[in-house]
């Protein structure tokens, strides 16, 4: 690597393909949701890693951005687990093939 | 760059590959909670201490929790006969595959111009709860409102729909005919909400 952000920024890339090869290619919704995480994850590894080499780390933006990223990715993982455990309920499946219809 | 920012990041990456691949969905969310581990032992390599405890907090300690929960309520744990990737899962990888390429690519060109080892920001927690409390505090508040809407919401989608039909229809008696299948829950819940509404 030749300097150190780019190090950072490949893993975060890496982890967000594979976050985004979960979310695409996994049957189960869980699933699906476990890759979103990843890819948001991926994301606050750019934002912490732009805020340590960015030239004014006092004014702690990115910081902050990657605070609020992560609060607004709980709320998100609490309703879509609430969503997926309503559809399990109704359709008896959490394979995200067999979902097909969005009425009853 | 020393061979620690390496270690970790084997650890973040072998985890996320884990979960993804892992045909166990409990075992996948256990690889979640491991790559959640290693993002945020990079955080706190980044100098981020504070961003990283609240990872820490936030995803290893509550969405594992989560997801293991919704893994368990939704008969995950299974693991399906006919196979845990879809029918088209040759077309995301290479979409991932692609993604991943255009980004390297995009940093790999980058890391001429890219800012270069700096200086250790001091950065207290202090001064993170001075900044939430004067220049960030619009957002802060809003976040706390989607903070308490979120769960409300989760709770409400989670919880059967047939309860709120039923007290619509004027609270039938025990010996009414009840039409509980294909409609939201299953008979388990509502029986279980028409006796503690009793």
């Amino acid at each position: 690597m030749p300097n150190p952000l780019s190090g950072y920024l490949i893993v975060a890339a890496l982890i967000f393909a594979i976050g985004l090869a979960g979310a695409l290619t996994r049957r189960n919704a869980i699933m699906v949701l476990i890759g979103i995480e990843l890819m948001l994850n991926a994301a606050n590894l750019n934002l912490i890693a732009f805020w340590r080499y960015g030239p004014h780390p006092e004014l702690l933006t990115g910081m902050m951005f990657a605070i609020f990223s992560i609060a607004v990715a709980a709320a998100e993982a609490a309703v879509g687990l609430g969503l997926v455990i309503s559809i399990y309920r109704h359709a008896k499946t959490s394979d995200v093939e067999q979902m097909n219809r969005m009425k009853g | 760059m020393g061979l620690v920012f390496y270690l970790i990041s084997a650890f973040a990456v072998g985890g996320a590959l884990a979960a993804v691949l892992l045909k166990n969905l409990v075992h996948a969310a256990l690889a979640l909670t491991i790559a959640f581990f290693g993002l945020a032992l990079l955080f706190l390599r980044l100098d981020a201490q504070f961003a990283g405890f609240a990872q820490i907090l936030v995803y290893v300690g509550a969405v594992a929790i989560l997801v293991v929960f919704a893994i368990l309520l939704t008969k995950g744990s299974e693991v399906p006969k006919d196979g845990v990737f879809s029918k088209s899962w040759l077309a995301g990888l290479a979409i991932s595959a692609g993604v991943f390429a255009v980004l390297a690519w995009a940093v790999m060109q980058a890391a001429p111009s890219l800012p270069n080892e700096s200086a250790v920001p001091s950065v207290s927690v202090n001064d993170i709860g001075n900044a939430l409390m004067s220049r960030y505090v619009l957002p802060l508040e809003i976040i706390a409102v989607l903070l308490t809407a979120a769960p409300l919401g989760a709770v409400i989608v989670a919880m059967h729909e047939k309860a709120g039909k039923q007290e619509k229809l004027g609270a039938p008696g025990p010996g009414s005919p009840r039409t509980s299948s294909g409609s939201w829950g299953g008979d388990f819940v509502s029986e279980t909400w028409e006796t503690r509404k009793n």
